[in-house]
C-alpha cells in the first residue's frame, strides 16, 4: 500500500476544516480563563494623550463616573494597584486641556472608578479615552463610545499582557 | 410663475437653509466648545446648506434666477463651498490634530469621517476641474460628466457624514436639509439628462 500523499487541495481542505473547528470552539467557550486574550488598543485611543496624568480623587467638578476592570491576560487574575489614565471632552474642557486629564489606581478586585465631569459629544461622538501606560504590562489605549450622550457613566475593561 | 408661488418658494428655501444654521448656532453643545471648534462646526453646516442651493441654481429652479444667472451664483457658491470645507477641516485640525490626521489617513475610529474626507477630496477635484474648464483646457462634455459625478459623490458623502454625526445640528432640521439636498441633486441630474453625454455621438 502506498503512503498517503497529501495533494494541495486536500491540505487546503484540511486547513479550512481545522480553522472552522478552532473558530467554532472559540465561539462555544468564549470565556476560558486560561486563554484570556489581551485587550487590543483601539483606533484613535491615544489621541490627545498627555503622559503622566496625576492620580486624583476626581477630575474637575465630577458628576460622571468612568469605571472598569483590569485583569491579566491568560489567567484573568485581577490586577491591583494599576494606574489607569483617563481623559475626555467634558462640560469643563477639551480633550487637549491638562485639567481634563487624571489617573486612578485599581483596587484589590482589579476595579477602578474615577469621577469626572459629564462627557459631551466631541468630533461627532460622545466618547472617553483611557490608557494603561506603565512598565509592567504592554501599553493599551481605549476609546469607548457612550451609547447615549445623556448617560452619566461609561465602562472600559483592560486585559493586560505582561511586558 | 405667479408672484405668490415665487414668494412661497423663496420663503421655503430660506427656511430650509436658515433653520438648520440657526439651530446649530444656538446648540447647547456650544457651551462646551471654544470659538475655533464652534466655527468648525458652523462651517460644516454652511457647506451643507450650499449643497442644497447648488443643484437648484444649476437647474434654474429658483424664481428670478434663470439658468444663466443661476449658474453665475452657482460658481460663486462653489468657491464658497471650497472655502467652507477648508475652514471646517482647518478649524477641526486646530481643535484636535490627531483626530483630523486619523480622518485624513482613513484611520479614524469614527464611521462618518471617511465620508466627509471623500466628499472633501471630491470638492477639491471639482475646484481644480472648474479652473481647467474656465481656461478651456478640458472638453465641455468631459467637464459636465466629471462635475456631475463628483457632485453626486459630494452630496451623498456629505449627507452620510452629517447624518452619522452627533453634533450641533438639530436632528429634524438636519435630516430635512439632507433630504432636500439629495432630492434637488437627483432632480437636476434627471432634468438635464446628463447621462446621455455618455452615449451621445460627438457632434
Amino acid at each position: 500500500m502506498s503512503p498517503i500523499t497529501p495533494t494541495r487541495r486536500s491540505l487546503l481542505a484540511a486547513g479550512a476544516g481545522a480553522a472552522l473547528l478552532t473558530g467554532a470552539s472559540g465561539l462555544l467557550v468564549p470565556a476560558r480563563a486560561q486563554g484570556l486574550a489581551p485587550t487590543p488598543t483601539m483606533r484613535g485611543g491615544a489621541n490627545n494623550y498627555r503622559p503622566g496624568a496625576p492620580i486624583v480623587d476626581r477630575i474637575g467638578g465630577g458628576g460622571f463616573w468612568m469605571t472598569g476592570t483590569v485583569r491579566r491576560a491568560g489567567d484573568g487574575a485581577p490586577l491591583e494597584g494599576q494606574r489607569i489614565q483617563i481623559w475626555a471632552h467634558t462640560t469643563e474642557g477639551h480633550e487637549r486641556d491638562p485639567e481634563s486629564h487624571g489617573a486612578t489606581l485599581t483596587d484589590a478586585n482589579g476595579e477602578f472608578r474615577l469621577e469626572m465631569p459629564q462627557i459631551v459629544p466631541a468630533f461627532g461622538q460622545a466618547h472617553g479615552h483611557l490608557a494603561y501606560d506603565d512598565p509592567d504590562f504592554e501599553t493599551v489605549f481605549l476609546r469607548p463610545i457612550m451609547p447615549d450622550a445623556s448617560n452619566t457613566s461609561l465602562q472600559a475593561h483592560f486585559v493586560l499582557q505582561p511586558a | 410663475m405667479s408672484r405668490i408661488r415665487a414668494t412661497l418658494i423663496w420663503i421655503a428655501l430660506a427656511g430650509a437653509v436658515a433653520i438648520p444654521i440657526a439651530v446649530a448656532a444656538t446648540s447647547p453643545q456650544l457651551a462646551w466648545r471654544d470659538p475655533v471648534y464652534i466655527a468648525a462646526g458652523l462651517a460644516g453646516v454652511i457647506a451643507m446648506a450650499i449643497l442644497l442651493l447648488q443643484p437648484l441654481l444649476a437647474g434654474g429652479y429658483l424664481p428670478g434666477l434663470p439658468t444663466l444667472k443661476g449658474r453665475q451664483i452657482h460658481r460663486l457658491l462653489g468657491l464658497g463651498l471650497l472655502i467652507a470645507v477648508i475652514l471646517h477641516v482647518g478649524a477641526l485640525w486646530i481643535t484636535s490634530p490627531p483626530d483630523v490626521v486619523d480622518a485624513l489617513l482613513f484611520a479614524s475610529p469614527t464611521p462618518f469621517s471617511v465620508w466627509g474626507v471623500i466628499a472633501m477630496w471630491a470638492v477639491f477635484a471639482t475646484a481644480l476641474l472648474a479652473v481647467l474648464h474656465q481656461r478651456r483646457r478640458i472638453r465641455p462634455r468631459l467637464w459636465r460628466l466629471l462635475h456631475t459625478g463628483l457632485a453626486v459623490v459630494i452630496v451623498a458623502g456629505s449627507v452620510i457624514h452629517a447624518l452619522l454625526i452627533e453634533g450641533t445640528m438639530g436632528t429634524v432640521s438636519k435630516i430635512a436639509l439632507c433630504a432636500f439636498a439629495l432630492a434637488a441633486t437627483i432632480k437636476v441630474i434627471l432634468d438635464l439628462r446628463v447621462w446621455t453625454l455618455l452615449t451621445r455621438r460627438r457632434a
